[in-house]
């Protein structure tokens, strides 16, 4: 998702202008290892930028968002890419599985073209313990809720809030949309009304559509008050957890641009929903399912094999040749063409249009995502590749499908989250999206 | 060159029952395979001079060979190469006794499959960056029906019937050969409501999963004479590589480049230039019931995309113009990967002898075998060719 995110930021950007990549989460799949590196390593940005995940809290994407603000405040960076992500994980039918949503976020952080700019910032911090998760723990825990809301949320976003105001000498009344952060939709309108923001001032918080989405929830907020937003307006993104970071941005005249995004309403409004609970349980891997009987347990990966082949597997290099133009994927040493060897130049496939030419529907094959999709994609300039289809009903597909690819997570064996691409029916929105 | 042409002679061939051997060892088929070949040419074990022992998974080394046989210190080779390991084993033994090395060899193949535990074909993949999709064979195959239908413009109903008058044919095949794995008729209607496996194909599009072994003992011509007078004569082998994988645009999944390439080499050594007029019987890599709709193109059998009107007409059952897979295939015998292609030689080898019982055809005096494995626009694939003594 992090990775879909940054794809949808930087479309008709240029990415080697990113020096730096902040990568938020509450559920990064390493406990030691640093995943913005595989971020930033998917959507090919420079080797030479600054990567750090910020992670433990949900207000993690709120403080990526401060620190990547400050860099380019202070100089030492002129572009900073802000990727929030999350997809925490109640208990089975528990109330915060219910509640609980997955989304991503990410922003461009520039001294340049901005479309909004910084408008002052206040934070608390206070360590509470309402919602938590120690290592080894696969569900959410809680505190009882009353605790949590009373002495927790409610208290800690009013002093921040009001903190806020005062600080940059504002009233309430300044404020064209506040995206606040809030455990369900039923707190969420409480909390508003208890801040004292009339119902026009609060970013629509989109529960039913998209859930708690963690980390990311306040940034995916911040991304729809901005994709609707006109000039000169001022919104504040508010985070909670172990206190509360206030951030406020005022718009600028670049706001009402034509962007080429998808944002964050193309992707609700292209999703699809799943059949079952059980198919739900089932992808997150709290469905116990046998297996055993069909394949072998799958082995752990080469380090060493994904090491070599990072650029094929993860920026989803393909080769154009330089004596007979001829795209190949993966590289290969001698042209598959006209035997060149070693004479190529790298072309990044990750974001290149595709049509499937021949596909199969697999039912033994995968026990989650069934009938296992595999296609046959040819990409547009060039390229041809054998892999999974993934997000598809099975209507749909059909030789001739345009496709996009979807950086995701195959398996993990060995304590290896073994990432790559798979092909996704092209997303279609509803409406033309402004971002 | 010279080529293979008249130079080798098989003079005993053994085949065990394929199936569920539950009860029997890689070893112990292999003893089964080789004791009917030794019986069958009139030789003993210790008259072997040189072995060359296919399997993909079953052993590593030729060594097993020796041990199962108590061959007597003789030079062993292990042969792997896919789905066309046992034919390879084959070919190898034939070019050493074709450059003067050896007057008596022997060829094994065997697998054993059925020991793993899984109901599929269950084969390690070497370690890697383990990123590329899994593709079990049904789905291999599915691409390439899934493409033919398309680029011929055959409706699916259309299309899942001729494929499903392929598995009938085999299957009737089948009753009449003992030592296959599956014995019984079924229908075409059967074959077409089958559950999915991997769309378009369904469960009897797909051939079984077996264990067994075939061996064959091979020598010159010369020497030959001097064991029997209904030996076989080696007409031409022909083994084709792949090597562009799937990273060419241009690749149209509805023809195999490694079937064409093999049977020309194949066919220009034996000195055939109308395959579907000169060959009597064929034995082909009936994996999928849409990879013999493909090969019968491939292999020039039938014109390109009209491989159907053919398997309509009847021309590849028992009876007809150029019976295929008269023992039932890999759809009947299953398909123990190293054990296939000797397999396939021993129908041949048997109905060139006459002695085919039910599933005789008549008189014939040039029979091919062919095998295609790996994966689409990858694949390995050898065709022999075989006939009787002039």
């Amino acid at each position: 998702m992090a990775v879909a995110a940054g794809i949808d930021c930087l479309r008709n950007q240029n990415r080697d202008r990113i020096d730096g990549l902040l990568f938020a989460s509450t559920t990064p799949p390493y406990a030691e290892k640093q995943c913005a590196s595989i971020i930033a390593s998917a959507l090919d940005l420079r080797r030479d930028i600054f990567t750090a995940d910020i992670t433990d809290v949900l207000r993690s994407g709120t403080a990526a968002l401060k620190s990547a603000l400050d860099s380019v405040t202070a100089g030492s960076a002129k572009q900073v890419l802000v990727v929030a992500s999350d997809n925490r994980q109640g208990a089975p039918k528990g109330e915060s599985e219910r509640n609980s949503g997955d989304g991503a976020a990410a922003f461009i952080i520039s001294d340049e073209e901005t479309i909004a700019d910084q408008a002052g910032f206040h934070t608390i911090t206070e360590s509470l313990m309402d919602t938590w998760r120690s290592a080894g723990d696969q569900f959410l825990r809680s505190w009882e809720d009353r605790f949590g809301i009373e002495e927790g949320l409610e208290r800690i976003l009013s002093e921040a809030v009001s903190g806020f105001l005062d600080k940059e000498e504002l009233s309430l009344n300044d404020i064209s949309k506040i995206a606040l952060y809030s455990p369900d939709a039923r707190r969420h309108s409480q909390l508003a009304r208890q801040l004292g923001f009339r119902e026009e001032q609060v970013q629509d918080p989109l529960f039913g559509r998209m859930g708690n989405t963690g980390a990311a929830f306040p940034l995916m907020l911040l991304a729809n008050a901005m994709a609707e937003a006109s000039p000169d307006q001022l919104i504040l993104t508010v985070s909670y957890g172990d206190g509360s970071d206030v951030l406020g941005f005022r718009t600028t005249s670049n706001i009402s641009r034509t962007r080429s995004s998808l944002g964050l309403s193309g992707y609700l409004d292209s999703g699809k929903v799943l059949d079952s609970y059980e198919t739900y349980a089932k992808w997150r891997d709290i469905w116990i399912t046998d297996s055993s009987s069909r394949r072998p347990q799958a082995q752990s990966p080469s380090v060493t094999a994904m090491w070599r082949e990072s650029d094929q597997n993860i920026k989803f290099y393909g080769a154009v040749c330089n004596q007979c133009n001829y795209v190949q994927y993966p590289p290969q040493e001698v042209c598959v063409e006209c035997r060149a060897r070693d004479d190529y130049t790298a072309v990044r496939l990750s974001d290149k249009p595709g049509t499937v030419f021949t596909y199969s529907l697999d039912y033994l094959a995968g026990t989650v995502d069934t009938p296992l999709v595999i296609a046959v994609i040819d990409f547009d300039g060039g390229g041809r590749v054998l892999c999974m289809m993934t997000d598809r009903e099975i209507e749909e597909i059909k030789i001739g499908l345009n496709v996009e690819m979807s950086f995701r997570k195959l398996r993990v064996v060995n304590g290896i989250h073994n990432y790559y691409w798979k092909a996704v029916p092209v997303r279609r929105p509803l409406g033309v999206i402004n971002l | 060159m010279s080529g293979i042409k008249d130079r080798v002679a098989v003079i005993g061939m053994g085949c065990s029952k394929f199936g569920e051997r539950w009860d029997s060892s890689s070893s112990d088929l292999i003893v089964e395979a080789a004791y009917e070949a030794f019986e069958d040419a009139g030789i003993e074990g210790k008259d072997v001079q040189a072995a060359w022992l296919g399997t993909v998974g079953s052993f590593r080394t030729g060594q097993p060979l020796a041990a199962a046989l108590k061959l007597d210190y003789i030079p062993i080779t292990r042969v792997e190469n896919a789905c066309a390991t046992a034919t390879d084993a084959f070919r190898n033994a034939c070019y050493a006794v074709a450059a003067g090395i050896y007057d008596i060899v022997l060829a094994v193949g065997v697998e054993k499959l059925k020991d793993s535990g899984f109901s599929g074909l269950a084969v390690a993949e070497p370690a890697g960056s383990d990123v590329n999709p899994p593709v079990p064979p049904p789905s291999q195959f599915a691409l390439a029906a899934t493409r033919y239908f398309h680029q011929y413009d055959i409706p699916y109903e259309d299309g899942k019937m001729t494929l499903a008058q392929i598995a009938a044919k085999n299957h009737h095949n089948g009753t009449m050969s003992p030592k296959a794995h599956f014995q019984r008729e079924v229908s075409v209607e059967q074959v077409a409501n089958a559950p999915m496996v991997a769309w378009p194909l369904g469960l009897f599009d797909c051939c079984g999963v077996s264990d067994g072994a075939a061996a064959a003992i091979i020598t010159t011509p010369e020497i030959a004479k001097t064991f029997r007078d209904d030996y076989i004569l080696v007409k031409g082998l022909g083994l084709s590589v792949g090597a562009f994988g799937i990273m060419r645009n241009d690749w149209d999944f509805t023809h195999f480049p490694e079937s064409v390439r093999a049977s020309q080499a194949a066919y220009q050594e034996a000195g055939v230039s109308e395959p579907r007029q000169e060959i009597d019987l064929a034995m082909v890599h009936d994996c999928f019931t849409i990879t013999e709709l493909i090969i019968y193109e491939d292999l020039g059998f039938s014109p390109r995309g009209r491989a159907s009107d053919d398997v309509s007409a009847g021309t590849f059952s028992l009876e007809g113009e150029l019976p295929v897979n008269t023992d039932g295939g890999l759809k009947c015998f299953g398909h123990p990967i190293g054990a296939s292609g000797i397999r396939m030689i021993y129908e041949v080898y048997k109905q060139l002898q006459g002695k085919a019982e039910s599933r005789q055809v008549k008189d014939p005096t040039l029979g091919l075998t062919h095998n295609l494995g790996g994966r689409p626009g990858s694949f390995t694939c050898s065709v022999a060719l075989f006939g009787t003594r002039d």
